[in-house]
């Protein structure tokens, strides 16, 4: 069995399952935020009674992300529903808006947190769930309905999907990111090239990966239409977890007669910084192609983008020059934000190398990277060209229909911002 | 659902994203709130460019100017309908406006899934290119027990494909009431 077959059959109580197989789980962990969390919290109680208490309060993660600094009623209003929730569940795993708890975008807060942990089933009202396959665990985004149901049963029915393996091989080049290696996937397979699937990244170059990079693979899962990401667990994924836990965990590997839907091979030597192309994140070139591209706007953040090393890299690029256009930086967690003002390169902190830039800086939250109630920052309201470090580039996604959006990684977007048009990071390297 | 579906057609392309289903901005509204929640069929497809709107001419807008209703009750898509989010308010906006049933090549998961877990629509797979046959208007009977979909305008029929397991769970009415019928749940 697959590493993803083999959590599915330890948590349906079966020795063994078969890509097809539709089974009930036992749920180890259910997250929601400000978007979902109301309609999740109101079906519940429309199927289960205005008294009714959760499963398992401990497994629940309740975090406000998505609209958290806007003036929009509607949105505050959804911060107070969890709010109100919270408080009348007696929740232990809330991070409420305005006060020190508050964390930012749920899928790097997870792993911060400690909520991510290898062998566990973790579901989520939000598609980039799927980021947390990054630590070996079975993680997928579901709705308001299949996440009441888990509120209050703690158990979900889920189709066993087959396994696509993405194999890397070779050292990374100086100027390449992980980023830049799943947009190369998806380009290769297209936005339906994994639907209903799960996809197993490993080689050489995955195995020698932080936990960050890793969570950029499975991050952007969900856009091939992947049904969950995975990282087989090393002693990377285990050193993370354990500093962050002390709840006991188990780690599954691929068996080695495993099968697989397809094998997938990339010698990461030859993949070029990449960028899609609007208005979909399967529209692939190099950077080498599209150099020179008009823009109006850069964006680093998101839980794609927003993480502390995407920071630095964009900080390498960055340090002692200017940006030439409006260049907007969203932190994803409060933690990634303390760590840009204490960590450094070179002499400077990151903080100060975005400042002497130009970059404007906003609060962590997930922003502009869908666009949001208008008065969101960094928002594409006019035809704005942006080069963006996020996860998606639908018509509309950061705003307006009229704007256009390249997705590409931090070195990227941050080569780009200092030059206004599209620019390859490998002159900066070389 | 219903075991035969009338209506008018309504034509999109290949990899209608939930964006464009149901723009972010409108994810605020109560889903509970009878009178809050006709702003998701008020803004349902809003997110589509208009070119690409009603399809094969475009620039048909799905809801007209001051409804929350659409006169059209059958979508016809293409590929991968419903890619990007997880949000069950794209199903949920498309029930609001009215329609009963999509009919696509291929679904992105989350929103397949949402569409039978929560039973707001009933998602039917083919293998035609409904697309490049059905037009925006057209009068269409769907037989939701047979899978068999007829085209009146045209005079044509199409066998679409089975909805296999899940079929159970959307004629229950949705994941609560199969789980009650099955047994898992108390009623």
């Amino acid at each position: 069995m697959t590493i993803t077959e083999k959590i599915l059959a330890q948590h349906s109580g079966r020795t063994s399952v078969s890509p097809g197989d539709n089974v009930w789980i036992d749920v180890d962990v259910l997250m929601t935020h400000d978007v979902c969390g109301p309609g999740t919290f109101g079906i519940f109680k429309r199927e289960f009674g205005q008294d009714a208490k959760v499963w398992d309060k401990e497994k629940l993660v309740v975090i406000p992300d998505h609209y958290i600094f806007t003036k929009d009623m509607h949105a505050n209003r959804n911060i107070q529903i969890l709010r109100d929730f919270a408080k009348e569940q007696d929740l232990p795993h809330y991070f409420d808006v305005g006060t020190d708890r508050y964390k930012g975008v749920c899928h790097v807060a997870m792993p911060e947190e400690g909520f991510t942990r290898p062998g566990e089933v973790l579901f989520g009202t939000d598609s980039h769930t799927c980021t947390a396959g990054a630590f070996g665990e079975f993680a997928t985004g579901i709705g308001n309905t299949d996440a009441a149901f888990v509120l209050g049963t703690g158990k979900l029915w889920v189709k066993v999907p087959e396994t696509m393996k993405f194999i890397f091989d070779g050292e990374m080049p100086k100027y390449l990111m992980a980023k830049d290696l799943i947009l190369a996937v998806i380009g290769r397979i297209g936005v339906d090239g994994a639907t209903y699937r799960a996809m197993d990244f490993c080689g050489t170059t995955v195995d020698a990966m932080t936990m960050e990079d890793r969570m950029t693979l499975c991050n952007m899962v969900i856009e091939a239409g992947g049904k969950n990401g995975i990282c087989a667990p090393d002693k990377t994924t285990t050193d993370y977890v354990r500093a962050r836990t002390n709840k006991q965990f188990e780690c599954f590997y691929n068996d080695d007669d495993a099968k697989y839907h397809s094998v997938h091979r990339f010698n990461v030597r030859e993949i070029e910084p990449t960028v899609a192309k609007p208005h979909s994140p399967d529209n692939k070139a190099a950077v080498s192609e599209v150099a020179g591209t008009r823009l109006d706007r850069a964006y680093i953040g998101s839980c794609t983008g927003g993480k502390i090393s995407d920071f630095i890299a964009a900080a390498e690029v960055m340090y002692g020059e200017k940006v030439k256009i409006d260049t907007f930086i969203v932190p994803a967690t409060t933690e990634v934000a303390k760590q840009i003002r204490t960590l450094k390169v070179k002499d400077k902190t990151v903080m100060q190398i975005f400042e002497e830039a130009g970059c404007r800086i906003g609060d962590s939250s997930c922003a502009a990277c869908l666009g949001g109630p208008s008065d969101t920052f960094g928002r594409l309201n006019n035809a704005e060209v942006c080069i963006s470090s996020t996860n998606r580039n639908f018509p509309g996604r950061m705003g307006s229909k009229k704007s256009q959006v390249y997705l590409a990684s931090p070195y990227t977007v941050a080569a780009s911002a200092l030059r206004g048009v599209i620019t390859s990071p490998r002159e900066f390297f070389e | 659902m219903e075991a035969i579906i009338t209506g008018r057609a309504f034509v999109l392309g290949n990899d209608i994203d939930t964006d464009q289903i149901i723009p972010a901005a409108h994810l605020v509204y109560k889903l509970d709130d009878p009178d809050e929640k006709k702003n998701y069929g008020k803004y349902a497809f809003s997110g589509v460019p208009i070119e690409q709107s009603g399809l094969p001419q475009g620039n048909i807008p799905f809801i007209r100017e001051g409804n929350w209703q659409s006169e059209y009750t059958i979508v016809i898509g293409g590929k991968n309908f419903g890619c990007g989010s997880s949000r069950e308010h794209a199903p949920f906006a498309l029930q609001v406006a009215g329609i009963r049933a999509v009919i696509a090549e291929s679904y992105a998961r989350i929103f397949y899934r949402n569409s039978i877990d929560g039973a707001f629509i009933a998602p039917f797979e083919t293998t035609h290119a409904l697309v490049k046959e059905v037009r925006t208007g057209d009068d269409l009977e769907l037989d939701t027990t047979k899978g068999i979909l007829k085209n009146r305008t045209q005079g044509k029929e199409y066998q679409l494909s089975p909805l296999g397991d899940v079929e159970h769970i959307l004629r229950s009415g949705g994941i609560f009431e199969y789980a009650r019928q099955s047994g898992m749940l108390k009623r």
